[in-house]
């Protein structure tokens, strides 16, 4: 049979219209493939928007994050406060910042039958600064602690375990600060026994500020994200003061030898909280974003960011990381071992990272300044 | 097959006057009326300094008298900004040790530029005076930033600068995070630009001057200081404002390469902002900055045509 026999034999009329009508059919049953994908702004520190964070949700919802990523909490205020409402649908705050959020009506309110709270330790539940007045209006992602970081050719852990480390004769120059206040300084409180290392009267404050300032010939720099990286990386600095796992955590996976161990005298607790910007158009997808990166698979996600590591509060995802990671799992402590995450919590060793209570802020700040030039 | 640079061949006697120009003493007569085509050429010139320098500059004046409140900046005119900048010792130990290091870097980036673009200027052929300043082009292809990172590589504990030294049991030494590190950073920065600057300063010096010195037995270094140098004055004293300026306002450097210690006047500005969103008390630090820069190029431009006729 001949090719031309073979099309006037075999491509009867039923079988054109049926082609045609499949052909005209083809973009109304794929049309959300070929619909172009709604943008969801986000305020977030990097890494929040990055693909191994949100691609599979952007794939499966049609949507295309646009990252605004702020350097500092501050500058995250800063950038909220200077742009019309509903400009970013998706907000990424540090706990200490989500009071101003709400005390400035930046962030919507939210219903927490939306989401897998009793999935979250119970410690998560009811956390600080989430709710006010009995609304809830940001949820807890993620969290970690500072603590000493060191170098591990340099130090032992037991060396390391206490923040008079330090003062070691031979950290004389090779010991760092991240360049912020808050973290370093309550670290030295932590370090005066204070049991609230940010709600200390003046006279604690004033020892702190003694403490601090006694500290500084063995100072050798003041880094920013990409120089606490790089010093830490290269060795120019054995100790670090203000840091966690969220950096030596990143440096430690990529053959650095450098760790973070929570010294005696305990640690701090970072935390990062999703909010929905007032005024967002898009409140339901954005919703649907935050159901999923606190759901237990989005948070196991969460646990293993590129950018930097962290811990989850939502207890089966610590169950789906140990099984897809149970080496990260180890890592961080996210475990049923005794002396996992929540046990240290449980044992009050970690406190809160929070804004002075006695003191305000810029008073913190100027005093670091002045270490600074010392 | 690289291409040879072109042109920038430098006069060989030194500049003269055309033909035609009016003597000394003589004065043209100046055409008063300002023509469509004189606006042609001066006007880009004077919107750019009204849009980018005048118009930012006003706005950073009026910002140092805001207030801010609850992370937000309010309009308002209070001088609470300036009040507690200058009431504060580490404004002013900042501002001692940026102008200190800038002066440093200037006098020093000049120092060692000079025999360089005295190098250039008198003793290589037109060629490789060519392929020199391409040369001193070049660092400006790639970023400063990368530049300054890259210094990291050569200075820190385990850099290559201290494993050669190891090779011949000394060291290591202590580089990044220093003092010494924020200079060779500043000389990254202003060591090219001093060099072109004074090429072409010394280029333009008037070549019987050197022969008439070295005629009447004036030996070669005593010709550099008595002749060569104060002819090009103007040049190189320009060239080291130059050095000053980029030095002054450099954040680069100090925070990458110094570690951040001492504080400079960059950092104290992002220290600023960094909390409370305290931007009006950075416009305070920044205008005192542009205050200090145009002071000492007023004073150095005046040291620099000082004697001479404009």
């Amino acid at each position: 049979m001949t090719k031309t026999e073979v099309i006037a034999k075999g491509l009867t009329r039923r079988a054109l219209l049926a082609s045609g009508a499949a052909a005209l059919a083809t973009p109304m049953l794929s049309r959300r493939a070929f619909a172009a994908p709604t943008e969801l702004t986000m305020l977030a520190w990097y890494g929040h928007a990055e693909p191994d964070i949100v691609a599979e949700f952007e794939a499966e919802n049609n949507v295309k994050f646009v990252p605004k990523y702020y350097t500092g909490g501050d500058n995250m205020l800063g950038l909220i406060s200077q742009s019309p409402p509903g400009t970013f649908d998706v907000i990424l705050s540090d706990a200490e910042y989500v009071q101003a959020l709400n005390a400035a009506g930046y962030v919507e309110e939210l219903d927490p039958a939306d989401y897998a709270l009793d999935e979250y330790f119970p410690e998560f539940q009811q956390f600080p600064g989430n709710w006010q007045d009995g609304k809830l209006f940001s949820l807890v992602t993620r969290f970690g602690f500072l603590g000493v970081a060191y170098n591990t050719d340099a130090l032992t852990e037991a060396e390391a375990a206490t923040y008079n480390v330090f003062w070691a004769e031979k950290l004389k120059g090779k010991v760092g600060h991240f360049d912020w206040h808050l973290p370093n300084l309550g670290q030295m409180s932590l370090l005066n026994g204070n049991p609230a290392p940010y709600d200390i009267d003046e006279t604690a404050w004033e020892a702190v500020k003694e403490k601090t300032m006694s500290l500084r010939p063995q100072i050798g720099g003041f880094f920013d994200y990409g120089g606490t990286f790089s010093s830490l990386n290269d060795g120019q600095m054995l100790a670090f003061c203000g840091i966690g796992d969220w950096i030596t955590g990143v440096l430690e996976k990529n053959g650095a030898k450098v760790r973070t161990v929570i010294p005696e005298e305990g640690g701090l607790q970072w935390s990062e909280c999703f909010s929905i910007g007032k005024g967002s158009q898009k409140a339901d997808l954005a919703k649907k974003w935050i159901q999923y990166i606190t759901s237990a698979k989005g948070q196991a996600k969460s646990a293993q960011m590129a950018a930097y590591p962290a811990l989850i509060p939502n207890a089966k995802g610590w169950e789906v990381l140990q099984a897809e990671n149970p080496d990260e799992a180890r890592r961080q402590g996210m475990t049923k071992d005794a002396g996992n995450v929540m046990d240290m919590i449980r044992a009050g060793r970690i406190k809160y990272r929070e804004w002075p209570i006695q003191q305000d802020l810029e008073t913190w700040n100027d005093f670091w300044s002045e270490y600074k030039g010392a | 097959m690289v291409p040879e640079p072109q042109a920038l061949t430098l006069p060989a006697g030194g500049a003269s006057l055309p033909a035609g120009a009016p003597s000394a003493g003589v004065r043209p007569t100046m055409r008063r009326r300002i023509s469509l085509y004189g606006m042609t050429f001066a006007l880009p010139l004077l919107i750019w300094q009204i849009l980018f320098f005048f118009f930012p500059l006003v706005f950073l004046v009026a910002l140092s008298f805001w207030t801010v409140r609850n992370f937000a900046m309010q309009p308002d005119f209070d001088t609470v900004n300036w009040a507690t900048m200058y009431g504060r010792t580490v404004f002013w130990q900042a501002y001692g040790t940026t102008l200190a290091l800038a002066a440093a870097a200037s006098v020093l980036t000049s120092l060692l530029a000079f025999p360089a673009a005295y190098a250039i200027a008198f003793k290589l052929s037109d060629s490789a005076r060519r392929w020199a300043i391409f040369l001193m082009v070049i660092p400006f292809f790639t970023s400063y930033l990368v530049r300054v990172y890259s210094w990291q590589i050569f200075l820190s504990d385990n850099g290559i600068i201290n494993v050669i030294l190891g090779w011949v049991g000394l060291g290591p030494f202590p580089m990044l995070n220093t003092v010494l590190a924020t200079m060779i950073g500043y000389l990254t920065l202003s060591f090219p630009l001093v060099v072109l600057l004074q090429l072409f300063s010394l280029a333009f010096i008037d070549r019987t001057l050197i022969e008439a010195a070295h005629n009447l037995r004036c030996g070669r270094v005593r010709t550099v200081f008595e002749v060569v140098i104060p002819s090009a004055r103007t040049g190189l004293v320009i060239a080291a404002l130059f050095a000053f300026i980029l030095s002054f306002g450099d954040f680069v450097s100090p925070i990458y390469l110094g570690g951040g210690d001492p504080t400079t006047l960059s950092i104290l500005i992002t220290d600023t902002t960094k909390s409370g969103q305290q931007w009006p008390r950075a416009a305070v630090i920044a205008l005192t900055m542009i205050g200090t820069l145009m002071v000492v190029a007023f004073a150095a431009v005046k040291f620099a045509y000082k004697g001479k006729s404009t």
